[in-house]
């Protein structure tokens, strides 16, 4: 079924899974969920699968879309709606590390840029020594200089995550605007809550400055989270190599 | 590897965020037993001995912030940004006002 509107009344009782050629359904009622291109909805984790149907079976009387982060990230997964291959998502990550949030510093005011020093050191120290690699940061407009041999690492070490995971792992990026918090996350060195907070450190500063605006600070803090949160679940349960149908994943 | 506090913690909150989510029924629900099933398999203690146990403690916080991020921002959601348009009774009040009524009708 096409869902045009962002929320549609809840059509269906019961949610269930079930187990077919290519991996685990996902059934609302007796109709196989599609995806937005009226693919089956298939994927390679149980687990994945029960998480994906929990978010369906929370629906009250409308169907929130927009709360259903795993069930879209699935469907990104198996649409490819920007058509891209393993390497473009790969080389699409890496290229975030030129503007990563934590490499790129402020002067002013001293206490943010004390701030983003006592923060964002240690995380940019933890990447250069788990990946060998030399990150740095910087005050300029123009962001840190990251070497080649760097960015070749890693692609390296991206590749050998399989199409799903990186999609996954794409997204935390895009949400966090950041390669070094989202591995950071992904190596299971930091928590959510911490990535995120580090992301919006200079929120953060501002907020204890001014004030927090709950409609718009905690909305946009919860947001983040809960899409952090999914992707990160999502890169984790699509990796496990113990619950994964490697058929589905081929890249 | 993260600490994202004490596993049985974790598993607590998970379990009444699934509650949360779900419903009556929530024990039956594939959620909720895969949950409990995982955390019996790998008995999840305050012992930080298997790395398997902290793979799946730090999955578990993980889904914890994802369920409770979700309700977090449709609750505010609802109440900053659900609200839609007042009705004519509505705006009439802001200002002090009530509409008049016509029993016949408009003129």
């Amino acid at each position: 079924a096409l869902f045009p509107s962002s929320e549609r009344k809840r059509f269906y009782r019961n949610v269930s899974i079930s187990q077919g050629e290519g991996g685990f359904e996902i059934n609302l009622d007796h109709r196989k969920l599609k995806t937005p291109q009226a693919k089956l909805f298939t994927v390679p984790s149980e687990a994945l699968a029960i998480a994906v149907a929990t978010e369906w079976d929370s629906q009250k009387d409308t169907i929130k879309f927009y709360t259903m982060h795993l069930t879209t990230l699935c469907n990104t997964a198996l649409d490819n709606p920007t058509q891209r291959n393993k390497m473009q998502l790969i080389r699409a990550a890496v290229k975030f590390l030129e503007t990563d949030t934590v490499c790129y510093r402020v002067e002013e005011p001293p206490a943010l840029a004390e701030l983003q020093k006592n923060e964002w050191d240690p995380v940019v120290t933890w990447a250069e020594q788990r990946y060998n690699v030399t990150i740095g940061s910087s005050t300029s407009i123009l962001g840190p200089n990251i070497p080649a041999s760097t960015k070749e690492t890693f692609v390296s070490h991206l590749a050998s995550y399989n199409m799903w995971a990186l999609q996954g792992i794409e997204f935390v990026i895009t949400q966090l605007k950041s390669l070094i918090l989202s591995m950071s996350l992904i190596d299971r060195h930091i928590t959510v809550e911490k990535a995120v907070l580090l992301s919006r450190l200079e929120e953060e500063y501002q907020i204890r400055r001014w004030g927090n605006v709950e409609w718009a600070h905690d909305y946009d803090l919860c947001e983040l989270r809960a899409r952090t949160a999914a992707g990160t679940l999502f890169v984790h349960l699509c990796s496990e190599s113990s619950t994964v149908k490697h058929k589905l994943l081929q890249d | 590897m993260a600490a994202p506090g004490a596993p049985l913690r974790t598993l607590r909150a998970l379990l009444r965020e699934l509650r949360h989510a779900a419903g009556r029924s929530y024990r039956d629900s594939p959620a909720y037993r895969h949950v409990l099933a995982a955390f019996r398999q790998h008995r999840v203690t305050s012992e930080k001995l298997c790395r398997a146990q902290q793979e799946l403690h730090f999955q578990a916080a993980t889904y914890l912030c994802l369920l409770r991020s979700v309700r977090q921002h449709e609750a505010l959601h609802r109440e900053y940004h659900g609200r839609g348009e007042r009705s004519p009774q509505e705006v009439a009040g802001l200002v002090g006002f009530r509409l008049p009524q016509q029993p016949g009708g408009k003129g």
